[in-house]
């Protein structure tokens, strides 16, 4: 599900540039699914899939995978479409040292929200 | 060359709000029934110029924006820059009660988003002979703490970048980008502190739940329009207030926290309506 992340936000992405204050190992949960997703300087470096025995990691953003998948949307509905609208309704889950996904919190929504496919063409989204 | 220049005027005021002199900024633009408009937490009144840019609102209304101490172009009153700031209840309608007297406005129209669209709830209940009508974006009762708003100000986070990335997931994705940007820009300038002190009203004191049995809307009409992507106020908060006021709800689809500042052609759209029904009430 987030194997894409070492494209949409590797080295020399605007994603990249965003974050470039950041160094963080970030473990995303979808359902019992664990990806460990390495950041150094901003750049994702490495999406490790799961399972782990001794994962180590700064902060974890955990969520059902069928709410991963309405937040994944070209478009998504309202209350999947930005983690926060996640966490209000319960379905989401930040745990771990905060300070690094909070200080840098646009980034980590927008590099999430990266994996969406583009809006369909003509649709009021893609104007 | 082009040059285009905007009908709306910017000016300062001096007024006692809590026993303390205020300069206070505000903007306007029209001339007809007062039209007081609210911003929401943690921004400034920016976040109106649609309104007051738009021909077929300032033709009836003199649309009066006004940037709370602390916010935009108000600094905080002097001395005081230091401390803790929490707004209330008291304390926020007190500042538009002053506005309203010191700008000598007759039985004008609110219309507050957010904490905005709470306070004109307080108005209802507290003063409703003072006003010709309320309107509440984003409008609900109370809201139940969600996320840890002690992130909003603290010495390690740039507080800027955190409320920002706040304030831009509260949009809907299909609003425009750079009105979306501009939102946010509003509260990425924000002063330290503001916006969670905004939110101590928001989330703590601002409750009216136990009150809004007591609102009399025969006293004074209260329109409420919420959007449909808000999750800090959600369309079923509005609805639920709606039901216990006895009033009717507008959903606004495919808007957010921000409906006057985010998407502000599609606001419109959903806002004359209102004004021309308040008009011929």
């Amino acid at each position: 599900m987030f194997a894409g992340l070492a494209e949409t936000g590797g080295p020399g992405t605007p994603l990249a540039k965003r974050g470039r204050a950041l160094d963080a190992r970030m473990m995303l949960r979808a359902g019992t699914a664990e990806t460990l997703v390495t950041i150094r300087a901003g750049a994702v470096i490495l999406v490790e899939e799961g399972p782990f025995v001794m994962p180590s990691w700064d902060f974890a953003i955990s969520a059902p995978a069928e709410d991963w998948a309405l937040f994944l949307r070209p478009v998504p509905p309202p209350g999947s479409h930005d983690l926060m609208a996640l966490l209000r309704r319960g379905a989401m889950r930040f745990e771990g040292d905060l300070h690094p996904l909070m200080s840098n919190l646009l980034y980590v929504k927008l590099l999430l929200a990266s994996l969406r496919p583009a809006p369909a063409p003509g649709s009021e989204a893609a104007a | 060359m082009t040059f285009h220049v905007e009908p709306i005027t910017g000016r300062y005021g001096h007024v006692e709000i809590g026993g303390r002199m205020h300069r206070l900024y505000w903007e306007e633009a029209g001339q007809g029934i007062p039209l007081v408009c609210l911003h929401t937490a943690g921004a400034d009144g920016r976040q109106y110029r649609a309104v007051l840019n738009d021909p077929e609102v300032t033709a009836h209304h003199r649309v009066i924006v006004f940037d709370m101490p602390r916010h935009g172009k108000s600094s905080p009153a002097p001395g005081t820059v230091d401390e803790d700031y929490a707004l209330t209840s008291e304390g926020y309608v007190e500042q538009i009660l002053a506005v309203c007297d010191a700008l000598a406005l007759e039985k004008p129209v609110v219309m507050g988003c957010s904490i905005g669209g709470r306070i004109v709830l307080h108005l209802a209940h507290r003063h409703p002979e003072r006003f010709r009508a309320l309107i509440g974006l984003q409008s609900s009762d109370h809201v139940a703490p969600y996320y840890d708003t002690g992130w909003l100000h603290r010495a390690d986070v740039h507080g800027g970048e955190v409320c920002g990335a706040v304030a831009y997931g509260l949009m809907a994705p299909q609003s425009p980008e750079a009105e979306r940007d501009e939102t946010r820009w509003h509260y990425m300038q924000g002063g330290p502190g503001v916006f969670k002190g905004d939110l101590w009203f928001y989330k703590v004191d601002g409750d009216i739940s136990a009150e809004v049995a007591e609102i009399d809307v025969s006293r004074c009409p209260i329109h409420l329009l919420t959007g449909s992507y808000d999750y800090s106020c959600t369309p079923d908060d509005t609805r639920d207030l709606a039901r216990r006021l006895g009033v009717e709800m507008t959903e606004m689809e495919g808007m957010g926290h921000f409906p006057m500042s985010e998407n502000p052609a599609r606001f419109l759209d959903y806002l004359r309506p209102v004004l021309a029904k308040i008009r011929e009430g």
